[in-house]
């Protein structure tokens, strides 16, 4: 089943909105992209071709997101950097319940203020997507799965 | 280099930047006569399982022979010093040089060389080749506990006089004998001397400070019931403690960023529960010279310390649990995750830190830091307050090192 066009369109305006709050601010907003009931897991290629359950990143509701957006603000220490999302071949098709099953190719720049750029993390989503009460399009899972599988030592923000 | 005055409670910035010293460490000892984490018995059950790691610098193969037994071997063919094995895991009866297709068995004995009789009668390997003088150099293998620890002498320790009594009873409380489960794995690559990581989990003074998260959920605070004990030669350490209450006291009003109105939207994240028969929440275990053994409440880990050279070293994180977990229980491990590795809620302020201890020791090397917190002993403590545990480290480490 093919989805329109019109839907194609929202699905990137979707994927530009997550990159757009993570890259831009505010931060806060990120959540507000996802379900109320959720999962949202970052996980190394190597545990997820293994099939070994740990991600570095779970969150398992919206309040779970708003936790790890509260910790990035207020609790953990770490450099100021800069992030851009970069979102491509983004690839959908229906699932159950009217919802979309979406992959895409991501990669992540970072740029700490005393380095070159370098590319933080590299890999891709697999995500569920669903309509919210308002009708909009929204994430009712994504996983995160990243080839880079040896971080260049923190990942602060979530990708 | 000159060790500066005042012992131990001095650490010339040089240990963490100079690259004779990293080489001097990298013999005596990453390739010296003490016992390195390879891996877990469960990762390699089967007979022709094997994993490639790092001790020190050198990467080397583990793996299970035909006879059940674990055995190690260098990771360079001993033709012309080519990586043999590249792959993390697999099983495999022989392993194969891809550039000259020499091969080798389980226990890193050359079977195979190509051409070694010539081609058409001509060229080979001369009369005098044995194929007994050119196996890869084999690491001696203990295990404990489905641990596994090799060692490039022959003659190593016994792993249990190694490990001393105290640090025993320890990794004993955790590697009780259950079969292991592995949860999943992270690595990093931190720009950092290694040994700043050895530090960083025998320093209880920061854990009380920098990290905010463990000290706003009363995970880890100064005023808790603790301990710091070392074992005979101080080389390794541990850190035991206790959780509290999320509340402000004497022992956090030092720190100006506590966030004591953080309150988590979705609880879950910290359910932790009782698993161990004492009532200890937090044991953070250094063993020499590559491994850090954590319980933080239910997250269980080993860190696997790989230096690369003096500025930065990979930091491989192996999660896991038993056997005999309850799908709660191993929900609740992967939740607390959150707090740990590359991504840690708490973990991330270590790898941050570190990039910045290395970037300052790095452009003042002729310096050196301050250990004297808790005095200038290097004993075991009722307390956290104290650096005592940094500086039994390095009065093993100049002995090893001749420094």
């Amino acid at each position: 089943m093919t989805i329109s066009v019109e839907e194609r369109f929202e699905l990137e305006d979707l994927y530009s909105r997550y990159a757009t709050v993570l890259d831009d601010g505010p931060l806060e907003s990120w959540p507000e992209l996802f379900a109320e009931e959720c999962l949202y897991l970052v996980i190394p290629r190597d545990n997820y071709d293994q099939g070994l359950p740990l991600a570095i990143m779970r969150c398992e509701s919206r309040g779970m997101l708003s936790d790890r957006v509260h910790a990035v603000q207020e609790t953990i220490m770490h450099e100021p950097r800069y992030l851009r999302h970069q979102i491509t071949n983004i690839q959908s098709s229906a699932a159950a319940d009217g919802d979309l099953a979406v992959s895409a190719h991501y990669s992540v720049i970072e740029v700490l203020h005393d380095e070159l750029p370098k590319i933080l993390s590299v890999g891709r989503y697999l995500d569920l997507v669903g309509r919210g009460a308002g009708g909009s399009l929204h994430f009712k899972e994504k996983r995160v799965i990243y080839d880079s599988v040896l971080v260049p030592n923190t990942i602060v923000y979530p990708l | 280099m000159a060790w500066p005055e005042g012992d131990v409670t001095r650490v010339p910035y040089a240990v963490y930047t100079d690259p004779d010293i990293f080489q001097r460490e990298m013999e005596r000892i990453f390739a010296g006569d003490g016992w390195a984490y390879v891996g877990l018995e469960v990762e390699i059950p089967a007979s022709g399982d094997y994993l490639v790691t790092r001790i020190g610098d050198r990467s080397v193969v583990i793996t299970r022979g035909e006879d059940g037994a674990i055995h190690g071997f260098a990771n360079r063919c001993a033709h012309r010093g080519v990586t043999v094995c590249r792959q993390r895991q697999g099983n495999s009866r022989f392993f194969v040089c891809p550039y000259h297709q020499w091969s080798y068995d389980a226990r890193g004995k050359l079977r195979g060389v190509p051409f070694i009789n010539g081609v058409k009668k001509q060229g080979g390997m001369p009369d005098d080749f044995s194929r007994e003088d050119h196996n890869l150099p084999a690491l001696s293998i203990a295990t404990r506990g489905g641990v596994i620890f090799a060692s490039f002498v022959e003659d190593a320790p016994d792993l249990a006089d190694y490990l001393g009594e105290t640090n025993r009873a320890y990794f004993d409380r955790i590697f009780d004998g259950r079969e292991l489960v592995v949860l999943g794995y992270s690595r990093q690559l931190i720009p950092g001397n290694w040994k700043l990581m050895f530090e960083n989990i025998k320093d209880p003074y920061h854990a009380s400070l920098l990290h905010v998260f463990l000290v706003t959920f009363g995970l880890f605070r100064a005023d808790q019931k603790s301990q710091v004990r070392m074992d005979q030669t101080g080389r390794h350490g541990l850190l035991i403690s206790r959780r509290g209450a999320q509340k402000a006291s004497s022992a956090t009003e030092d720190i100006s960023n506590l966030k004591e109105d953080f309150t988590l939207a979705d609880p879950r994240l910290l359910d932790p529960v009782k698993e161990f028969p004492d009532d200890a929440t937090v044991v953070m275990q250094t063993v020499w010279p590559n491994l850090i053994v954590q319980q933080q409440s239910n997250t269980l880990a080993l860190r696997q310390i790989q230096p690369r050279d003096a500025g930065s070293f990979e930091l491989h994180w192996t999660f896991f649990g038993y056997a005999d977990d309850d799908e709660a229980m191993v929900q609740r491990r992967l939740r607390q995750a959150n707090l740990m590795s590359s991504a840690g809620l708490v973990s991330a302020d270590d790898s941050e830190v570190i990039k910045l201890a290395q970037d300052g020791v790095a452009q003042y090397r002729e310096d050196a830091g301050v250990m004297l917190l808790g005095g200038r002993d290097t004993e075991d403590q009722e307390h956290m307050v104290t650096e005592s545990a940094i500086r039994a480290f390095y009065a093993h480490y100049r002995e090893v090192m001749g420094l």
